[in-house]
């Protein structure tokens, strides 16, 4: 293949190698570690230590997961954190749509890589231009974020269990800190940023009105409104290397 | 609770396999796309602001907003994920102690 831009199945060099295994275990760290946030951040909303282990095993898409012990913590709900929580596993849809021609599998390879198939997974391996190359780095960083996260879920829930209340700790504080971080990358837009402003805005004008979780529901017609007006594409609706947790040490 | 755990992670799991398994075209109109990129927007900042001002039903200024103003100054000063959740937590904490 001579274009830099093809993807061949070319198996890349040792030194590529080395180097993809390297970031991608690096960023593994970085987010398995948030982990623990959300382990305590779970059981502090009331779930268990064996339900918020369940969460991280079976759903492992960590602003879904949080979104849904966040509804349920204040007060909403299982139902409406569950649709939140789909809501936004929506986007690793767009993701796998725009990774499956570049990692090629087909069977039960497919359907094993469809569950590490995450904002970190994505934003380490949508850019590299050979089949080999992009593989490496989707199973390095999903596998180990994967291992990890889980890992940091039980040790987080443990130690919140232990803690007690919560709120002594800040842990509620944590909760909406650790949302504007999942965010952050995402505001370099700034029709983001007038979705956000108006989203946020929709919801706190809700709260006194309606049951917890609905308010949070009802923003995600805001993204309706705008995307059905709108016709620019979003520059930011994939994350890049430097999106994910740890990506700009 | 188990049966919300399960079926929103199957959920999860299906969406993720979608979209490795269905042709670009199904999912690929503009319109759809802009939309779903629009969600975790609309939803993230929505769960931002109802985590940190509200509480029983009504609107609150706590300690909360303490810790988001926190948040807000460490990711301005591009640190790690893990530093803006767990100071957050601490400024957070520190102020009720006040």
């Amino acid at each position: 293949m001579s274009s830099p831009a093809a993807v061949s199945e070319t198996v890349p060099d040792r030194t590529e190698r080395s180097a993809i295994i390297r970031d991608s275990l690096a960023v593994g760290v970085a987010t398995g570690a948030y982990g623990f946030g959300f382990g305590a951040v779970s059981v502090a909303a009331g779930l268990s230590i064996a339900q918020t282990c369940a969460l991280s095993l079976l759903m492992f898409t960590g602003a879904s997961q949080f979104a849904l012990v966040g509804v349920v913590a204040a007060g909403g709900a299982p139902l409406s954190g569950a649709v939140t929580a789909l809501m936004l596993g929506s986007r690793n849809t767009l993701y796998g749509l725009r990774m499956a021609p570049l990692l090629r599998w087909r069977g039960w390879r497919r359907a094993a890589a469809a569950h590490v198939l995450i904002d970190e997974s994505t934003a380490m391996s949508v850019s590299r231009t050979t089949t080999g190359a992009a593989r490496l780095a989707f199973l390095t960083t999903g596998v180990s974020v994967f291992v990890l996260w889980n890992l940091a879920t039980l040790v987080g829930a443990a130690t919140g269990e232990a803690v007690g209340d919560p709120r002594a700790f800040g842990l509620d504080a944590a909760v909406g800190a650790a949302f504007l971080a999942l965010l952050w990358p995402r505001l370099q837009d700034r029709r983001n940023v007038l979705v956000a402003v108006l989203a946020a805005a929709l919801a706190l004008a809700l709260v006194p009105a309606t049951a917890p979780g609905v308010p949070v529901l009802a923003a995600g017609g805001v993204a309706l409104l705008v995307g059905a007006l709108g016709r620019r594409q979003d520059p930011t609706e994939i994350p890049g290397p430097g999106d994910v947790a740890g990506g700009h040490r | 609770m188990w049966t919300t755990i399960v079926l929103a992670g199957v959920g999860c799991y299906v969406l993720k396999l979608a979209g490795l398994s269905l042709p670009d075209r199904l999912l690929g109109h503009p319109l759809v796309e802009r939309v779903a990129d629009l969600i975790p927007v609309a939803l993230l900042a929505a769960l931002v602001a109802t985590q940190v001002f509200a509480g029983d039903g009504a609107l609150v200024l706590d300690a909360r907003a303490l810790g988001l103003g926190f948040a807000l100054v460490a990711l301005l000063l591009r640190m790690p994920f893990l530093v803006v959740v767990v100071g957050a937590a601490v400024v957070a904490a520190l102020a009720r102690l006040v």
